[in-house]
């Protein structure tokens, strides 16, 4: 029986020819990632464990990115303790303030991953690096701990759903209204512990900013991991950028699948995910007399150049509407720095936003636009759970970038045609 | 291995922002967030929970982070375990690395009500409902995750591995 992409890279690492799902392997792990949040757990956990050595200096990535610059004294401790780690291991890759980014914004930038790797991060967004056709996935700090000890890491080898992508993407839709069609349609947990793999002739179509989107929220719908086929889009963009050598898998033509769903790019449209779950998704037009007090554009999910491209083009001499708070956040210091170059940052201030270095602040309800009871925030995140953004009686609407920035245009959600 | 308590029942996709809100993940410190385990869906457990205590929930328990923090804070105050109609994967992988006993059944998640005095025997998977008599079985967990459950969780067990060799 032949296997699934993601199959294919789990049994390489586990030294096997091949793997079945539901198989329990131990794998070899390319890079090990952690957060100011996550590493502090797993240093404690490595230490006491008596680990006195990281496996690879150069295969652990420790990104200083949900509370800097420090918003508090705990936070600045916490971020001391991953400083003194990282410094004291000489971990190549420590990602600090000036230079830092959201972790998964960074990582594919900076070629830190590539494709064929096995990856796991203490972040549940890890998922992310599938776009670039490797396996990544997130797990908690003790398996962090336990990866940068071991530079090994157990699974469950875990079955597929295979999304069968066809045509193109109208205008005014980008990835992020591809990944929440597919949520609305399977639910949160749709894909609870098994693979998504993308693929089909649409692919092509779809830039490295949308997969990189889509797969960041295949967490959303429960999934191991969010897969793509590396092709010359993938190609084009890993040249010249990664350090080390792609190393391409493809799905067996006799793989197995749980489930193949057919996605029409054509057929999307706008989506916005309302309180409080990924999945509860409606069409943009359908939520038009919604009235919003802050529009976040960023995050891991959307906060890349194409994103900040797509907000520039709908706020570039205009005005956000009058009571709604705009917040922008360019992913890197690459990306921001591309956006003075470009413009982009003037504009962003004339139409009345406020743009922030890089931070993951806002989406998990950590500071830089919380929200009080009442207040209603339609954001390019990509989690609108209960309290996600701040207090408990505050609503977080998910939207793709393009339906954000109209919004804030009309303070109310906005298809992006109308403005 | 077994616990004996009350449960404290939730419904289908608890998160992790509501196990344990991000805008106090500035510490590390398991005491200090245990103090706000559930706050933002439940504002009476950490007042109410007595060691031993049976957390009961739906589908998809511990979607969303990553945090290690959320099954730690369920272990910090005193559960002694949580029974669900199914967990997020990254949550069952945590719950397991920590040490905090989880199971998977449907009917007795269905069927079990809050404040009801709840048995639990990991060994066996064996629950009871002491409120009514009656009793479920749920999978023991495969052989690979009890090895790592009995040395005390994934770092132990890698320690007890590195000395065999």
């Amino acid at each position: 029986m032949g296997m699934t992409m993601t199959q294919k890279i789990l049994a390489a690492h586990a030294g096997l020819e091949s793997v079945t799902a539901g198989q329990l392997i131990n794998a070899k792990l390319d890079i090990v990632l952690g957060n100011d949040i996550t590493t502090p757990v797993a240093v404690n956990e490595f230490k006491k464990a008596g680990f006195n050595k990281v496996f690879d200096k150069d295969r652990v990535a420790i990104v200083l990115d949900h509370f800097v610059p420090n918003k508090d004294i705990k936070a600045a401790e916490q971020s001391k303790q991953c400083r003194e780690f990282a410094c004291s291991h000489c971990v190549s890759h420590f990602y600090d303030v000036g230079k830092m980014g959201i972790e998964h914004a960074l990582l594919p930038e900076q070629g830190v991953v590539t494709a064929g790797d096995c990856i796991i991060g203490a972040d549940s967004h890890t998922c992310t690096y599938g776009a670039l056709g490797a396996f990544s996935t997130g797990v908690g700090s003790t398996d962090m701990a336990a990866g940068m000890a071991t530079g090994m890491a157990w699974f469950k080898v875990p079955s597929a759903i295979k999304f069968n992508i066809k045509n193109k993407l109208p205008s005014n839709c980008s990835g992020k209204d591809v990944i929440l069609t597919i949520i609305g349609m399977i639910g949160v947990d749709g894909a609870l512990y098994k693979s998504m793999e993308f693929c089909g002739d649409g692919v092509a179509s779809l830039s490295m900013d949308d997969r990189l989107c889509i797969c960041n929220m295949a967490i959303e719908a429960g999934a191991k991991n969010g897969i793509f086929p590396v092709d010359e889009v993938t190609k084009a963009y890993m040249n010249g950028r990664c350090e080390r050598k792609p190393v391409v898998y493809e799905a067996d033509a006799d793989a197995e699948y749980e489930k193949v769903i057919d996605i029409d790019l054509s057929k999307i449209v706008p989506t916005v995910a309302c309180p409080h779950l990924p999945e509860n998704t409606h069409p943009a037009s359908e939520l038009s007399d919604i009235k919003i007090d802050q529009v976040v554009i960023g995050s891991c999910t959307n906060g890349r150049m194409e994103d900040m491209e797509i907000a520039y083009r709908i706020l570039s001499g205009k005005k956000v509407a009058d009571g709604v708070r705009c917040i922008i956040i360019p992913g890197t210091m690459q990306i921001l720095r591309e956006c003075v170059e470009k413009g982009y940052y003037t504009a962003f201030i004339d139409a009345g936003a406020v743009v922030s270095t890089p931070t993951c602040g806002p989406c998990l309800g950590g500071y830089m636009g919380i929200l009080a009871a009442g207040e209603r925030c339609i954001a390019t995140t990509n989690r609108n759970f209960v309290g996600r953004m701040g207090h408990t009686e505050s609503e977080v609407y998910l939207a793709s970038p393009a339906t954000a920035a109209a919004s804030a245009l009309t303070g109310y959600i906005t298809h992006p045609k109308e403005v | 291995m077994n616990t004996k308590g009350k449960v404290f029942k939730y419904p289908d996709n608890v998160d992790t922002d509501v196990i344990i809100p991000a805008r106090y993940l500035n510490t590390a410190n398991a005491k200090e967030l245990a103090l706000h385990c559930m706050e933002d869906i439940d504002t009476e457990f950490v007042k109410k929970v007595e060691k031993g205590d049976v957390m009961v929930a739906g589908w998809n328990f511990g979607c969303g982070s990553s945090r290690e923090h959320a099954p730690l804070v369920i272990k910090t105050c005193g559960t002694g375990c949580v029974i669900a109609k199914s967990f997020a994967r990254i949550f069952y992988r945590n719950a397991i690395n920590i040490g905090l006993p989880i199971l998977e059944c449907e009917k007795a998640a269905e069927e079990i009500n809050a404040n009801d005095e709840v048995s639990v025997d990991f060994d066996t998977g064996l629950i009871t409902n002491h409120t009514n008599g009656k009793t479920y079985k749920a999978q023991p967990f495969p052989p690979f995750i009890q090895n790592i459950i009995k040395c005390g969780g994934l770092l132990k067990s890698l320690k007890e591995g590195e000395n065999d060799d």
